[in-house]
């Protein structure tokens, strides 16, 4: 069945939301949620790699040989990467220091890669411009989440401002290391109980939805476990 | 002496303080995903040992002596991501031609390593760190062991797990992410302690 454009957008948000429901890219997902702010900033610029990214592979999807096109793909998402790093320096410092790492990292997120294998080799520009924007909102939506109950619960404030002073004191594990992953881990959770266990699509982490899954002698057969 | 005491210090940094997946978040996909057993956890990091460490000996020279001399240090991410790329499949040729054995223990886990951040973003970091070539070498090598401590304590989590009942909502992904959180903790345990013994 043909999904319509407006379907394909709210798609990346809610339905098929890579973060929350897809299960993907976890490493950024985890490292920038400190702050609510930070997240914004992450998912913004995700959100710019993406379109770029789909809008460009969707037009050379003809040119690009089937063998060499993971490599390629990769490249169009490193130019769009350098791009965007230089205009963040330029125009936001203090977001550009904030990302640090994780801004040329964008290469190898695997929600970017899985969206140009899935989605952009196979349907028109519009369509996948459209699934970019959605994409990057559900994935920026779902850093706000994370960031933001980081963010109130380690450091008592929201997008800087402080909201908890006269509650309780800051529980600074949870802008750690080991918050991530918990406050991550609850978040899932917590939609499956609220969805009765139908939202979260993946049940394990294995192949499904890895990029290199093409690439892999062993997708499918049990994955690389 | 002051030389081995720094690369000792930062030895144990990237092994235990600053953990590669517990603390830096670099390589969660792998981590979370290949851990279930235990010789696939082993296979995985070894795999990723190597990668690091050749990654790091090509684009270290590479930076230094032909990127920034010519001012692209902006090109940094695309060439990494190339050499790494293209590392990664002549490594795989390599070993596919003339080590059967090895091959075969690391051959599966190879295609995967392109796009894994920890990779990259040892290699990035070892320049932002602003490290010489050896002290480079010996952060990836760190890095990569801390990534197979990471991955063989949480394999070793992991089988305990499987003989336990969950609450249903956490049955799946978010059990293994709590878990990921109580071994990160544990590694907090660590902080200060490469400073305690070299500086």
């Amino acid at each position: 069945m043909e999904k319509s454009n407006l379907q394909i957008l709210t798609n990346g948000i809610i339905k098929e939301n890579p973060v929350l429901v897809l299960v993907l890219g976890t490493c950024p997902t985890l490292a920038v949620t400190t702050m609510a702010k930070n997240a914004i900033g992450m998912g913004l610029a995700a959100t710019f790699v993406l379109l770029g990214s789909n809008i460009v592979i969707s037009l050379l999807k003809k040119v690009i040989p089937d063998k060499v096109r993971i490599p390629c793909y990769i490249v169009v998402i490193a130019g769009f990467v350098t791009l965007l790093s230089a205009l963040l320096q330029a125009y936001v410092p203090d977001v550009y220091s904030a990302l640090g790492i994780f801004l040329p990292l964008i290469v190898v997120n695997c929600i970017i890669l899985g969206r140009a294998e899935m989605f952009a080799s196979k349907n028109s520009v519009f369509k996948s411009a459209l699934d970019g924007i959605g994409m990057g909102i559900g994935f920026t939506f779902a850093l706000l989440i994370i960031g933001s109950i980081r963010e109130i619960l380690g450091s008592g404030t929201w997008f800087g401002l402080p909201i908890t002073v006269n509650l309780f004191s800051p529980i600074s594990i949870f802008v750690l290391a080991p918050g991530g992953f918990l406050v991550f881990g609850c978040v899932i959770a917590l939609l499956n109980k609220l969805s009765n266990g139908k939202a979260v699509k993946r049940k394990s982490f294995g192949c499904e939805s890895c990029p290199n899954a093409a690439g892999c002698a062993n997708a499918g057969k049990g994955g690389c476990e | 002496m002051e030389l081995f005491r720094n690369l000792m210090y930062i030895l144990v940094t990237s092994v235990l303080v600053e953990n590669v997946v517990l603390a830096k978040f670099l390589g969660c996909c792998p981590f979370l995903g290949v851990s279930k057993k235990l010789d696939s956890a082993v296979g995985m990091s070894s795999a990723v040992i190597f990668v690091m460490l050749m990654a790091t000996a090509v684009t270290w020279p590479i930076y230094t002596y032909l990127l920034a001399p010519n001012g692209l240090e902006y090109l940094q991410t695309i060439v990494f991501i190339l050499v790494i790329a293209a590392l990664v499949q002549m490594v795989e040729f390599i070993l596919k031609k003339y080590m059967k054995s090895l091959y075969k223990a690391l051959g599966v886990y190879l295609p995967l390593i392109t796009t894994n951040c920890a990779v990259l973003g040892c290699t990035l970091l070892n320049l932002e760190n602003h490290y010489n070539f050896l002290e480079s070498l010996v952060n990836a090598l760190g890095s990569g062991l801390g990534f197979m401590l990471a991955m063989v304590l949480f394999a070793g989590v992991r089988s305990k797990m499987e003989s336990v009942e969950f609450p249903k909502s956490f049955q799946g992904i978010p059990i293994t992410l709590v878990a990921a959180s109580i071994v990160s903790m544990s590694f907090m345990g660590f902080a200060s302690v490469a400073d305690g013994i070299f500086r």
